[in-house]
């Protein structure tokens, strides 16, 4: 499967410098999408100083009631993120992205890459980077979201922020309003983790339990990861990613320690649109993952889920307000569906439960573009593997996040 | 300030003022199997909380020592809710079908349960070719306690092994040998060194010690203090569990709540109860028990409705899977406490999965696979009217 991907990549390779001989003037780099996320960010800037300095932070209070039980209210730090961006020389830049979490319960460095810019639709980038799976896990600062939880198929199906050692090549080119993109990595990969971990589930984010993922490739063999989007200003942006390879390892020091070699792969697509007249706009992710599963193994890890979310975001106030010119309020929803585990128990041949579907409207309001201040009311219906009554949860929160 | 600073300000007023309003509400009480018994004190409350944790929440990973054959990962995984299981982590046992022969010992410990999964890299086990073997659905683990706590002398006197009052009933208790590390009940009646047994789909366990340790250790793969051989390799290990978490587990369950009635008012309700009796159900699941003197005082001295009579009757060809266990016949089962059975669908995702290994898939179904000793009782109900027979099973499921 992998020669395919492989080849599938070459031939974009191919593609994508055919149309590089039909660029139009238009600059490429200046059509941000998501790939761009983490240089689309505001840096502090010094005159003569060829170092930028940014970052964000997010807080927020939450109160949450479930199936009528509370653990009171809270207070959260919960991101403190700082960037630091270089441009070494001419073509070549430096990125780096490092992130507090909870306070210092999880640091980070989430991202930590250099750029060598060859041409515009051929561009090096090695280190630690973000892998390109869906649109979330690079565009993921707080900012830039009316909701203080960050999506479940992003955050409980695929890791965020799913980071990791490696190298790769992007680039984008343009024909006439339309830009295309695309990057592919070769990075470390997953782990056993996925499979063998306290959610009693499948659990992708499990690897980022694994402190020594930055400097050993637990399956050894690398992760493959590509993603090609296409922009156009007044439709949007889609994308449709991929990332796979083997999570485990049949040898160590010569001797077998499992039976076969076992893969994840993953398929996302992504949306980002809006509709002009009335500024509406439409952010989507969907994923899909499949892993190896030993038949051996108990159908709590089955072996394959998806998920997705939508996200609509309706502002209803553009004023001036106190020194803030373009103030925004927003009201907005958020829908997000998660299947931890598709199939049918051997035994009953019954659905297998184990699904979440939560509903978040939310109202938020944006000083300025930097800055946003959220209420957010999330209620969440919860089923077990077995398809019991849905534990259902609902939570307040209200917070903030800014760059800084 | 603008309007939509107001408005946003306002709301955020509301929502920290309001949010206790806007949220699920909490299940009434009888429609929840899990809880603790009422009257508990705090320092009991707490040692409660640390089993439910870990009965509930523990799920070991190959890390913490699960497997490397296992039947399921946590607890909860077999025993959702605390109510019972589903099919789809059930256990399977073999043996033999003559307890007159020495007890077939089988794998590298010596028990009788199949691993049937195993973690990446091992092979499950799998019953060996000819031998007898019996699927079991983990059952409620509800009102335990309470059960436990009831004299031998109650059971007893429930008992009629030669069927003396010539009803077609005869009762017996599980006598076997209790495991060392087993604190014998106070005011046992022993016959020489056997003690009745009373937990397990054939009262395979003396109490719930044993119980526990044996389910953590032939379920998940987990070796303890009082049970280090590990289920693989025969061998003796170290502890996998604390023996600090298998005391709050089994206090956990010693005082999880009786499942409480439901709808015990309505008139077909009432109706069915006297067909219950009628019928003769009643005579092997016994409505009322009492516990005796417990060092847990709300266990102590107290009437409960379990619908069980922790004695073995022969259940007919019809439920015999030719397996043995302990001193317990191939055709012999312990009477399952009917407590709950109207909420097992809550546990057992909206469907019902009845008898010992979940064959019914309705108490009509699971009342006509009777036999043995319950045929007198199954005729009854087949005799009864279709309004009679809803009203006895509108009953059975108010309970």
């Amino acid at each position: 499967m992998s020669r395919k991907i492989y080849a599938a990549l070459i031939l974009t390779n191919i593609c994508v410098l055919t149309l590089s001989s039909q660029v139009t003037k238009r600059d490429s780099i200046q059509e941000s999408m998501n790939m761009d996320a983490v240089y689309d960010r505001p840096f502090l800037t010094f005159d003569k100083f060829p170092v930028n300095l940014g970052g964000y932070l997010e807080a927020n209070s939450i109160y949450s009631i479930e199936d009528g039980l509370t653990e009171g209210l809270s207070f959260q730090a919960r991101r403190l993120t700082l960037f630091v961006s270089a441009s070494i020389s001419k073509r070549i830049k430096f990125l780096t992205e490092l992130e507090f979490e909870d306070g210092t319960k999880e640091i980070a460095i989430e991202f930590a890459s250099m750029d060598i810019a060859f041409h515009p639709l051929l561009n090096l980038r090695g280190g630690i980077v973000l892998n390109p799976i869906g649109s979330f896990n690079q565009n993921h600062d707080g900012p830039k979201w009316e909701f203080v939880e960050r999506p479940d198929v992003s955050t409980n199906l695929l890791p965020a922020t799913f980071s990791n050692a490696g190298f790769g090549l992007y680039g984008k080119t343009n024909r006439g309003d339309w830009t295309l993109g695309y990057e592919a990595y070769l990075t470390n990969g997953f782990d056993t983790s996925i499979i063998d971990n306290e959610e009693q589930r499948k659990f992708l984010p499990a690897v980022k339990e694994n402190p020594s993922r930055f400097e050993e490739n637990f399956s050894g063999r690398p992760l493959l990861n590509g993603k090609l989007a296409i922009k156009h200003p007044k439709l949007g942006e889609m994308g449709i990613s991929y990332m796979g390879g083997d999570y485990n390892r049949e040898e160590i020091d010569g001797l077998q320690v499992d039976t076969e070699t076992r893969r994840v792969d993953v398929l996302a697509l992504d949306i980002n649109t809006a509709i002009a007249k009335t500024g509406t706009k439409f952010i989507g992710e969907m994923a899909y993952i499949w892993v190896g599963v030993p038949d051996t193994f108990t159908q709590q890890f089955g072996n394959r889920q998806m998920g997705f979310f939508v996200d609509i975001i309706q502002p209803i106030l553009k004023t001036e307000i106190f020194d803030w010119e373009n103030a925004i309020l927003n009201l907005s929803l958020r829908t997000d569906y998660v299947d931890y585990n598709i199939g049918r128990f051997t035994q009953t041949d019954t659905k297998i439960g184990d699904d979440l579907i939560a509903l978040t409207p939310a109202l938020s309001f944006r000083p300025s573009p930097q800055t946003v201040l959220r209420i957010n009311y999330r209620y969440q219906w919860q089923q077990d593997i077995l398809n019991n009554p849905a534990s259902k949860t609902a939570t307040w929160y209200f917070g903030f996040s800014t760059y800084f | 300030m603008s309007k939509s600073l107001y408005l946003f300000f306002g709301l955020s007023l509301i929502t920290l003022i309001g949010c206790e309003n806007f949220g699920p509400e909490e299940p009434m009480e009888f429609e929840l199997l899990d809880g603790p018994l009422d009257g508990l004190s705090i320092s009991e409350q707490k040692r409660f909380l640390a089993g439910d944790i870990a009965f509930n929440d523990d799920v070991f990973t190959i890390e913490k020592g699960l497997g490397p054959i296992f039947v399921g990962t946590s607890c909860a995984s077999c025993h959702s809710g605390d109510g019972k299981g589903h099919p789809f982590n059930q256990l399977i046992r073999f043996g033999d079908n003559d307890l007159t022969i020495p007890s077939m010992l089988s794998f590298g410990d010596g028990r009788n349960q199949i691993q049937n999964k195993a973690i990446p890299g091992f092979e499950p086990e799998s019953v060996p070719d000819g031998f007898p073997f019996t699927i079991l659905v983990a059952p409620a683990v509800t009102g335990l306690g309470l059960l436990d706590a009831v004299p031998d002398a109650d059971i007893l006197a429930l008992a009629d092994p030669f069927d003396e009052d010539q009803d077609g009933i005869s009762g017996r208790p599980h006598y076997n040998l209790p495991p060392e590390f087993s604190e014998i009940r106070e005011n046992s009646i022993p016959q020489g060194n056997n003690y009745i047994f009373r937990f397990g789909k054939k009262a395979g366990s003396y109490d719930l010690l044993q119980q526990t340790i044996g389910a953590y250790n032939q379920d998940i793969g987990i070796t303890s203090l009082y049970d280090p051989i590990d289920p693989f390799s025969g061998l003796e290990e170290d502890p996998e569990i604390s023996t600090q978490t298998l005391n709050d587990v089994v206090f956990y369950l010693k005082t999880l709540k009786a499942p409480i009635p439901r709808n015990q008012t309505d008139p077909d309700v009432m109706a069915g109860k006297e067909l219950f009796e009628s019928a003769q159900c009643a005579a092997c699941h016994t409505p009322t028990l009492t516990t005796g003197f417990s060092h847990i005082e709300s266990l102590s001295f107290k009437e409960f409705h379990p619908y069980t009579d922790l004695l073995l009757h022969n259940m007919g060809p019809e439920l015999d899977d030719g397996f043995t266990e302990g001193n317990v016949e191939t055709s012999e089962w312990r009477t399952p406490p009917l407590w709950g059975i109207g909420l097992s669908a809550n546990s057992q995702g909206g469907q019902i999965f009845l008898l010992h290994d979940g064959r019914a898939s309705s108490i009509e179904e699971a009342i006509e696979m009777h036999g043995g000793e319950a045929n007198n009782s199954k005729d009854r109900y087949s005799s009864l009217t279709p309004k009679e027979k809803s009203q006895l099973l509108k009953f059975i499921n108010s309970l």
